[in-house]
């Protein structure tokens, strides 16, 4: 099918951007990598009266570090995340979770930024950021502003962003020495929505968890932590006891959410399959 | 309503302008403006992979890429690469294994494992499959397109070129 009709502009620098965003309200959309609206459009899913494209914005590029923090801007591609030797050395869940995003071509365009402002509760990025930590850097008319990732996706398809706001960056703390991770992810085809995803990340102090964070994503109509099973694991050492214990909790805790192929049963379990094998490869 | 923008784009090798809507998608502009009929048009949604081609030296979906924004952009199609000879020995091996029937889905096929040999030379059968499981075929049950992709890159790793079935 063909998009219905509509405008376009390119904007310039990140407060033109915001100055249309303010102007035009809910009949824009932003378009950055576009691999989910475009599809949308084409299937006149989404009828906006107006593009404003912000691929030429400079302030919501690259991968920096600053201080301790890593800061992954909104417009880095997926597949600028998987082949970065900072992402490499200081964010390398999200190395492993990279491939697992649709496909070569897709992964070309689409962007960190997009992923998580689109805030689809089975895509990879939005259980990474809260895997890791990450805090959101907003911009909008009176100014800067930030949240973390855990108050950031609040509903389906929905986040703390305003109609007139927009996602600049994400600020992740590096990696240290003594923090592992693991993404586990299933899918029927390599490349498509995942059943049931995990991404997780413990660090440990003397053999003991320090820090512990399970996201779950495909799962409910936001990326989920298991809080109670992290809760559970901080402050112990990870043997097959413990993990068996952490499995049932978060069984118990996380609602699950059927989708179209995969009942709420099906993703009870697949969830605890995932954070079984999670925790066993995490296992010092 | 009259939206039309001026573009102006490398494609092929050569600069064009034209004036298009900003609805106009990639693969319409090429194939019904251009008359470019190697990119196809098949889900029109990003999940089949046909109308792959290359911005800026990437691939990309083309139906999921607005003619407008590869204003300023340098774009490649199977013509052009086919062209250039950057295609050949990927072409002579899905020839000689079978790689096709209806050739629907190859131009797509094409790019996508252009990229991967490009970009990891060393892939095994299974990283060949994942790579290209963004792109469908129904007619070849995906084996001889793997075996094609696999004789390139068992030939450039021996440095040699695929025995040519045409030229023969």
């Amino acid at each position: 099918m063909k998009a219905a009709a509509f405008d376009y502009v390119k904007a310039k620098s990140l407060i033109e951007a915001i100055a249309l965003l303010s102007e035009h309200g809910e009949d824009a959309r932003l378009i950055a990598g576009g691999q989910t609206l475009l599809a949308t459009l084409n299937l006149r899913l989404s009828e906006p009266s107006i593009l404003i494209d912000i691929t030429a914005v400079s302030e919501l590029k690259g991968i920096f570090v600053q201080g301790n923090m890593l800061r992954i801007g909104a417009l880095v591609t997926h597949t600028e995340i998987e082949s970065s030797d900072l992402i490499a050395q200081h964010a390398p869940l999200l190395k492993e979770a990279a491939p697992h995003i649709a496909h070569r071509a897709i992964r070309n365009l689409g962007t960190w930024g997009g992923s998580l402002a689109y805030g689809d509760p089975a895509a990879e990025w939005p259980a990474c950021s809260l895997a890791l930590d990450a805090i959101m850097v907003i911009q909008g008319p009176s100014g800067a502003r930030k949240v973390s990732a855990k108050d950031f996706f609040i509903d389906l398809y929905t986040t703390t962003l305003q109609v007139d706001e927009i996602l600049v960056a994400s600020e992740i703390p590096l990696a240290s020495s003594n923090q592992v991770h693991s993404f586990q992810e299933l899918a029927r085809r390599h490349g498509d929505y995942a059943a049931v995803g995990l991404a997780a990340m413990i660090r440990t102090d003397k053999g003991k968890v320090q820090t512990c964070r399970l996201a779950f994503f495909s799962v409910a109509a936001i990326p989920t932590m298991a809080s109670k099973a992290q809760a559970f694991i901080e402050g112990k050492s990870i043997d097959t006891a413990l993990i068996q214990r952490a499995v049932n909790l978060a069984r118990e805790e996380i609602e699950t959410l059927a989708d179209i192929t995969n009942s709420q049963e099906t993703k009870t379990h697949l969830l605890g399959v995932l954070l079984e094998r999670a925790l066993t490869k995490m296992m010092p | 309503m009259n939206h039309k923008k001026q573009i102006n784009m490398m494609l092929n090798g050569k600069q064009i302008s034209a004036e298009i809507e900003p609805r106009r998608h990639l693969v319409d502009f090429l194939r019904e403006d251009l008359g470019l009929k190697g990119p196809h048009l098949g889900c029109e949604q990003g999940a089949c992979g046909a109308c792959t081609v290359r911005v800026n030296g990437q691939i990309v979906r083309g139906c999921l890429y607005l003619a407008v924004q590869a204003d300023g952009a340098t774009i490649e199609t199977v013509e052009g690469l086919t062209e250039q000879g950057v295609l050949n020995d990927l072409q002579e091996a899905f020839l000689s294994h079978n790689a096709l029937q209806c050739g629907f889905c190859t131009s797509g096929m094409l790019l996508a494992a252009a990229e991967l040999i490009e970009h990891q030379p060393k892939s095994n059968r299974e990283q060949v499959r994942e790579w290209i499981s963004g792109n469908y075929c129904r007619c070849t049950g995906y084996h001889s397109i793997v075996d094609a992709i696999m004789e390139v890159l068992e030939a450039r790793a021996d440095g040699r070129q695929v025995k040519s079935v045409t030229t023969a």
